[in-house]
């Protein structure tokens, strides 16, 4: 089998292309050598079965940032017959340097020149024939957003396949890439002789969105206005989508799965259902609101607004080691973790990545929403009530600007901060469509079987030693809660609640059933109960702690999938839970201090 | 020779133009820089400043860059074009 590997600059339509070549057979998968995942397909190309492998954008070979690093040890470690060069037509006169390292590491290449639409609207014209001749490969001009030139360049593709491949070594990278000077006179010798651009593009429509969009006033106001409505839609949208899934599981067990497994022992009936059923559910339940969470960031990531957002919110976030990317993951966590921790994967500098993947889960997502409206309800007034809402919602920024804060030493971003912000483009409903169906099959492959296996371990946890009664004291939960009552009753929380938390860890959705289960009563004798036998210091401490420790399995599954570290997961669970605990602690004991 | 009108790039105002005359960075910023389009020569222009000290938004050629003013204080500019 032949290997294929794209590569270019960012923001020059590399994946779209990628898209277009491999459809939705796309795969992520591990590669020798480096840390990160790349997407892969198995396709035809000219007769030879290959895999085409979409490498990280980066701006030349020297490996001074991550990425630059994962592609030099990728060539290291793979041998390759053919690579892809893709570069933006309408920037020729300065990315043309990567063909020539490219070239200069002696690869088989072929150079794809992309965004031919927007050459065409600049009025750039590149004489292709020109260019293959002086930098010795195969050049074509293509749109891979709109298909144009698409078959002619992979027929050009096709025929450059190398009969032999070729795998190098870091020293022959390091030694072939010397003399950047004499690359850049050819790159301006080769652009002089082949390409006629405008001094000047200028993209007017571009300039009169900026100016209003980053406007120095309004540019903030129009910023957050647009997250709002953004995260509304995904609620609002996925509320449904969510109820629906649940409702179609519900169907299933009771209608079928249930009259199926009516003659199996208990604990067999127990282990399907309520473990390993219920796991699947837990998974099926974020499938609709990973699909809706993408088609937006795809909108808002391909159109450049996200750029823009970074541009807006920098001055802040530097301060806490983060850039403005991060503020606008942080804002969709407020949705849901899980796709904004998936949302991450733009920032290219590992370091940068993980302080924002550790900051991500402090965010007060819909599921805790639920438990906090269901507590206040029961012991606050209507009056309250919302006053106490707002501030969890506090709360949440404060764990979150604390935790950067400790942490942004430890996760020192090296790399400079400078972004190109592209032209708005409005990316075509099959790149939407396609990017959701990629981010789904993700999480699905990767977290399917954490998210299981931890709900069946809760599931073992709250149902023995046999004999006890589900989520009772004597259960191995309530064991644990009587257990750990020497750190607990400093807090407030006792052995029922610390039950609760233990259900939590699964998914927030399911406190509230679970205290149900715990306490024996249902609707408004389980509050009634709740209000008798908590006081609200007690109530507000189970929700600081609830809000802040650990979100959820499928969170914990995508924070070990995107960081492929389970040290860092670790670390992340543990943290949350020394914060939440310092928190309700400090909350607990002044409130009792101050004779509440 | 630096004259009365070379300075670095955090000092242009919104709307003026300059040309790049030197970049004083470590080899990873210089690099970044030089990938980017920031060549001594080179034309640069200050599109906006963001508030609160926030990053600066620059054009050079065909291409929009924004970058924090720590950085853009590497780079020198002669204004007197």
């Amino acid at each position: 089998m032949k290997r294929v590997a794209l590569l270019g600059m960012p923001n020059t339509g590399k994946s779209t292309l990628f898209n277009r070549i491999s459809g939705a057979s796309a795969r992520v998968g591990n590669w020798p050598g480096i840390t990160v995942d790349l997407m892969s397909a198995k396709i035809l190309m000219g007769g030879h079965i290959a895999e085409l492998i979409d490498l990280p954008g980066i701006y030349d070979l020297h490996g001074f940032s991550d990425d630059e690093q994962v592609v030099r040890h990728f060539l290291e470690h793979n041998a390759i017959d053919l690579v892809i060069i893709v570069l933006n037509s309408t920037q020729i006169d300065r990315q043309l340097s990567l063909a020539l390292q490219i070239r200069a590491l002696g690869l088989p290449s072929v150079l794809m020149l992309n965004m031919a639409d927007e050459a065409r609207r600049g009025s750039i014209s590149i004489d292709i024939q020109a260019m293959s001749e002086r930098i010795h490969m195969p050049v074509a001009m293509i749109s891979a957003k709109y298909g144009e030139g698409f078959q002619a360049a992979l027929t050009l593709a096709a025929q450059s396949i190398a009969s032999s491949n070729m795998q190098l070594t870091l020293e022959q990278i390091n030694s072939r890439l010397q003399a950047d000077n004499v690359l850049e006179q050819e790159m301006e010798s080769i652009v002089r002789d082949s390409v006629q651009m405008p001094a000047q593009l200028t993209d007017q429509t571009t300039e009169r969105i900026d100016k209003v969009l980053l406007h120095p006033w309004l540019g903030l106001p129009i910023f957050f206005a647009a997250m709002y409505l953004l995260f509304q839609f995904i609620f609002t949208a996925g509320k449904p989508l969510q109820d629906g899934v649940a409702w179609l599981l519900q169907m299933l067990r009771g209608g079928v799965l249930e009259p199926m497994l009516a003659h199996v022992p208990t604990w067999l009936h127990g282990l399907l259902l309520d473990g390993i059923y219920n796991g699947v559910g837990t998974v099926a339940s974020f499938v609709p609101i990973i699909i809706l969470f993408f088609l937006i960031m795809s909108m808002v990531e391909d159109s450049g607004y996200l750029s823009r957002a970074a541009f807006l919110m920098d001055a802040l976030m530097a301060r806490l080691g983060l850039d403005g990317r991060g503020f606008v993951m942080m804002l969709m966590g407020f949705g849901c973790n899980v796709p904004a921790l998936m949302g991450t994967r733009v920032m290219r500098s590992r370091n940068l990545r993980l302080l924002t993947m550790l900051v991500i889960p402090f965010s007060l997502c819909s599921a805790r929403l639920q438990v906090f409206v269901f507590m206040t309800a029961i012991l606050f007034t209507p009056q309250q009530a919302p006053l106490v809402l707002f501030t969890l919602y506090l709360m949440s920024f404060a764990a979150i600007f604390v935790s950067a804060l400790i942490f942004k030493g430890r996760y020192a971003n090296s790399e400079p901060f400078i972004l190109e912000l592209p032209p708005y483009r409005f990316p075509t409903p099959r790149q939407i469509v396609l990017r959701g169906w990629q981010e789904v099959g993700y999480f699905l492959r990767r977290a399917t079987k954490f998210i299981v296996i931890g709900v069946v371990l809760v599931w073992v946890l709250t149902n023995f030693p046999s004999g006890a009664a589900p989520a009772s004291n004597e259960t191995f939960a309530g064991m644990i809660g009587s257990f750990m009552a020497p750190i607990l009753t400093p807090i407030g929380i006792d052995t029922q609640l610390a039950i609760a938390l233990i259900f939590g860890f699964v998914a927030k959705e399911i406190v509230i059933g679970s205290l149900a289960v715990i306490y024996g009563l249902q609707g408004d004798a389980l509050m009634h109960l709740m209000a008798h036998k908590l006081d609200w210091v007690q109530g507000m401490s189970f929700m600081l702690f609830t809000l802040i420790y650990t979100p959820c399995l499928s969170t914990v599954a995508t924070l070990r999938t995107e960081s492929k570290s389970s040290a860092f997961m670790m670390l992340s669970i543990v943290w949350s839970l020394v914060l939440a605990w310092v928190v309700s602690f400090v909350f607990y004991q002044s409130a009792r201090a101050l004779g509440f | 020779m630096s004259s009365p009108l070379t300075t670095s790039l955090d000092n242009l105002h919104p709307g003026e133009k300059a040309a790049i005359s030197s970049i004083h960075a470590e080899e990873s910023l210089f690099q970044r820089l030089t990938a980017l389009g920031f060549r001594a020569g080179k034309q640069i222009e200050m599109v906006r400043r963001a508030s609160f000290n926030g990053p600066l938004h620059v054009r050079i050629g065909t291409t929009e860059i924004i970058l924090r003013r720590s950085e853009a204080h590497r780079i020198q500019i002669n204004t007197g074009l």
